[in-house]
């Protein structure tokens, strides 16, 4: 693939350009290749390196965050929007297919989120997977999984969106089933995989729906036909238009992505993998796809697609609530974590469908950076005591002091404490539901908020808190995991101010910072929803923060205090709740269930298909291939082809049988034949010559 | 001089050869035979240069060639026929019939 970009970015036609940008933008498809180029040289000469190939990676993705930074500063104080594409093929007369990039405020944001995540996230992994199974293959998938999601960001269209989202779930697949060894683990990927072919169908067809419609691939296009209402678009479809259904199956698309309820399902186990994948995945390349997609498509749902939004609202509010709850009843902290996640997905996906652009970003931006954090530092516990679960850990801030002030940062962010980032992002999205007068919905995310505030403590104190249980030493894990900690959490306190109501620095210094709704919103839309006040609103920060600070109190009374009673103190045990939230609301086996149902009668039904249509068939060619085989052994191979060979050999023996008897060694007999030669030469002269 | 009995001689010596290698069983008598073919045609040849004017010698400077050649050619032959002998406690030429096919 690389190669292909190369040649046809060498030749230069078909060029189709939008937007102003300089050499900067014209050469920004480097960071595009840069992580393909690493995959190859890693799998060709990793095996030779000290740490098996990661300083590749490393140094790939130090130039990828070196670039994204230079683009997003670019995008920051010039505001550019810039896109290149380059025709790669035609379908039928109209529907051109492109590959290109995209440097816009979405985008070059994303660049950075994936670069710096990315960066720090590579060297954390040269420390924790030292000594590690496969570590050139799993340095290998991860510039994969990297390059992947740097394709779905820069594209600039549907069909080249698509085949970034199925490379991150192909790299995915590889990275959590990377430990295939134990079942569990294969089969974790195995489920990431399906549970996002599922959603993928629905982005698939959205995408063609709408391209078709339109007659092009190009998202400028498609969102062009969506802010002046065109009719393309506008046509019925399955009782609706096709700006709606469209919508709706690109949000089932990310619904399996970005881990919406139910689809949630896969991502708890995508733990299995190596924690820098987690990391990884939850932070920068994988789950923000999906909200990447709706923010991308954002002009559709704000003017066409109003139909889509109640639904998307009704499916963030309950990923956000419902899976906050199960965070709570989890052991393993690799898992609470991730729920988190799903939960912190609900709150984009929300703001999103609210009409919140800004607000959604925003907090993607922000979870990126104390996810990441959060992550790593349970990487960092995990590597020190050897268990994933937090009834083998307590007490761990005495041992593991860098990991665990980290990780206070990176809860703190993630429960919203002022000032930390989650704080601003999440004020933000209660803002824009506040503003939009999605009353009820604010409630539950003021719940969440709250939840949310709960199950950190909980994770908290259970790991660093109370006396050490588990087995073993536990030990601080050395600079190469620590330092990429401190720079996350150094992010995670400061991510925060990038979109601080009233936070301008005019014209009067180097950055000419004008805040993150002007530099993000870049193209001719104007998000209506967004609801971004010039100074803080109190009321609503007092209702997070109260939640926030009351969730830490409730959850520090449950877990914290008491540390004398240490094996009963993990969960709260609440009837019917606890054992629903213990079974994750029976999500998975209902699944089951479903593929089951689903299953016995297609299975049978391909079984006598199988039996009574296809093995006819079959066995009628199988026959006659049977008779026509030996039809031409018998004749063609026996009689003519080995006829052949068996006769010129016993010519050949024959001859030489009969020439053997001629060389007696009697070296007189060979005299006289030359003397009988001789004369008989002579004679010949003497009677042909005259 | 007349060209004929001169012919004569020479064919009677190299039919005497011929014979000699092909009936004779013992290696040192094969060897004179081919002595005596090899002469026979150097009779043939200073008879052939004596007859023709326009020859310029060349018949009797090919015979020296032959000498020389027969003399080498005698040499490394009895050397063989020698070694053979060392070897096969037997100069009869019907025991060395190792490269029979």
């Amino acid at each position: 693939m690389t190669n292909l970009f190369l040649a046809l970015a060498a030749e230069g036609e078909e060029l189709v350009e939008f937007g102003q940008g300089g050499q900067l933008h014209e050469w920004a498809w480097l960071i595009l290749v840069a992580p393909f180029i690493a995959y190859i040289l890693i799998l060709a000469y990793g095996k030779k390196l000290k740490y098996e190939g990661g300083e590749i990676a490393v140094a790939m993705m130090a130039f990828v965050f070196g670039y994204g930074l230079l683009l997003w500063l670019d995008t920051i104080r010039n505001h550019t929007v810039f896109e290149k594409a380059i025709e790669i093929g035609r379908i039928g007369d109209g529907m051109v297919l492109e590959w290109g990039w995209v440097v816009d405020g979405l985008s070059s944001m994303m660049y950075f989120v994936v670069g710096t995540v990315g960066l720090l996230v590579f060297i954390y992994a040269l420390g924790y997977m030292k000594g590690e199974r496969r570590n050139t293959f799993f340095y290998a998938s991860f510039s994969l999984f990297a390059g992947a999601m740097l394709v779905l960001v820069a594209s600039a269209n549907l069909a080249q969106l698509i085949v970034g989202w199925e490379l991150v779930g192909v790299a995915s697949y590889l990275l959590i089933g990377h430990y295939w060894e134990d079942k569990a683990n294969s089969s974790a990927g195995m489920k990431a995989f399906f549970t996002n072919k599922v959603a993928d169908v629905g982005l698939i067809i959205g995408a063609l729906a709408l391209s078709v419609s339109v007659g092009s691939f190009r998202i400028k296009d498609i969102l062009d036909v969506a802010t002046h209402h065109g009719d393309a678009l506008g046509a019925p479809f399955f009782g609706s238009s096709v700006a709606v259904a469209g919508a709706l199956l690109l949000f089932f698309g990310a619904m399996g992505k970005s881990a919406q309820f139910p689809l949630h399902i896969w991502l708890p186990d995508a733990m299995a993998g190596p924690t820098p994948v987690s990391a990884l995945m939850h932070a920068a390349t994988m789950v923000t796809a999906g909200i990447y997609l709706m923010a991308r498509m954002f002009p559709l749902y704000q003017e066409m697609a109003t139909a889509a939004r109640p639904i998307m609202i009704a499916v963030g509010a309950a990923t956000l609530f419902l899976t906050g709850l199960i965070a709570l009843v989890q052991d393993d902290i690799k898992k609470v974590l991730a729920y988190s996640t799903v939960s912190q997905l609900g709150y984009m996906m929300v703001a999103i469908a609210a009409g919140g652009y800004t607000a959604a970003v925003f907090h993607l931006f922000t979870h990126a950076f104390f996810k990441a954090l959060l992550f790593l530092g349970a990487g960092s516990v995990i590597h020190g005591v050897h268990s994933n679960n937090m009834s083998d850990m307590g007490g761990l801030r005495k041992y593991m002091p860098r990991t665990f002030w980290t990780f206070i940062i990176g809860s703190g962010a993630l429960a919203g404490i002022i000032p930390l980032a989650g704080f601003f992002s999440k004020d933000e999205i209660l803002g824009t539901l506040d503003y939009g007068g999605y009353t009820a919905v604010l409630w539950i995310a003021i719940a969440g908020a709250f939840v949310t505030a709960f199950y950190m403590t909980r994770a908290v104190a259970l790991t660093f808190f109370g006396e050490y249980k588990g087995h073993g030493h536990p030990h601080e894990s050395e600079g190469l995991m620590t330092v990429p900690l401190m720079v996350l959490a150094f992010f995670s306190v400061v991510a925060g101010f990038v979109n601080m109501p009233g936070f301008k620095f005019g014209e009067s210094i180097v950055l000419r910072y004008t805040g993150f709704t002007e530099w993000l919103a870049t193209r001719d839309f104007s998000p209506l929803g967004d609801h971004h006040p010039e100074s803080l609103e109190w009321s609503l920060a007092l209702y997070g923060t109260i939640a926030a600070v009351g969730g830490i109190a409730l959850g520090w009374m449950f877990f914290g205090k008491d540390a004398a009673t240490q094996q009963e103190r993990d969960t709260v045990s609440i009837p019917v709740l606890y054992p629903l939230l213990r079974a994750k609301y029976y999500l998975d086996d209902i699944a089951l269930a479903l593929v089951g149902a689903i299953k016995g009668p297609v299975a049978r039904f391909v079984d006598w298909t199988n039996t009574y249509v296809f093995d006819t068939i079959v066995n009628s060619f199988g026959f006659a291939a049977g008779r026509l085989g030996k039809f031409v052994y018998n004749v063609a191979d026996q009689g003519v082809i080995d006829g052949v060979f068996n006769g010129s050999a016993g010519v050949a023996s024959a001859a030489g049988g009969w020439l053997r008897k001629i060389q007696t060694g009697k070296i007189q007999q060979y005299a006289g034949a030359l003397v009988v030669g001789a004369v008989a030469l002579v004679v010949g002269f003497v009677l042909f010559n005259n | 001089m007349t060209l004929g009995p001169v012919l004569v001689l020479a064919a009677l010596l190299f039919s005497m050869g011929v014979y000699g290698v092909l009936a004779r069983r013992n290696a040192v008598t094969v060897l004179l035979a081919v002595e005596l073919m090899l002469n026979a045609v150097n009779i043939n040849l200073v008879a052939f240069q004596s007859a023709l004017q326009t020859s310029q010698g060349v018949g009797q400077i090919f015979a020296i060639f032959v000498i020389t050649v027969a003399a080498a050619e005698v040499g490394i032959g009895l050397a063989i026929v020698l070694l053979i002998f060392r070897n096969r406690r037997s100069a009869n030429l019907d025991d060395f019939a190792t490269m029979k096919g």
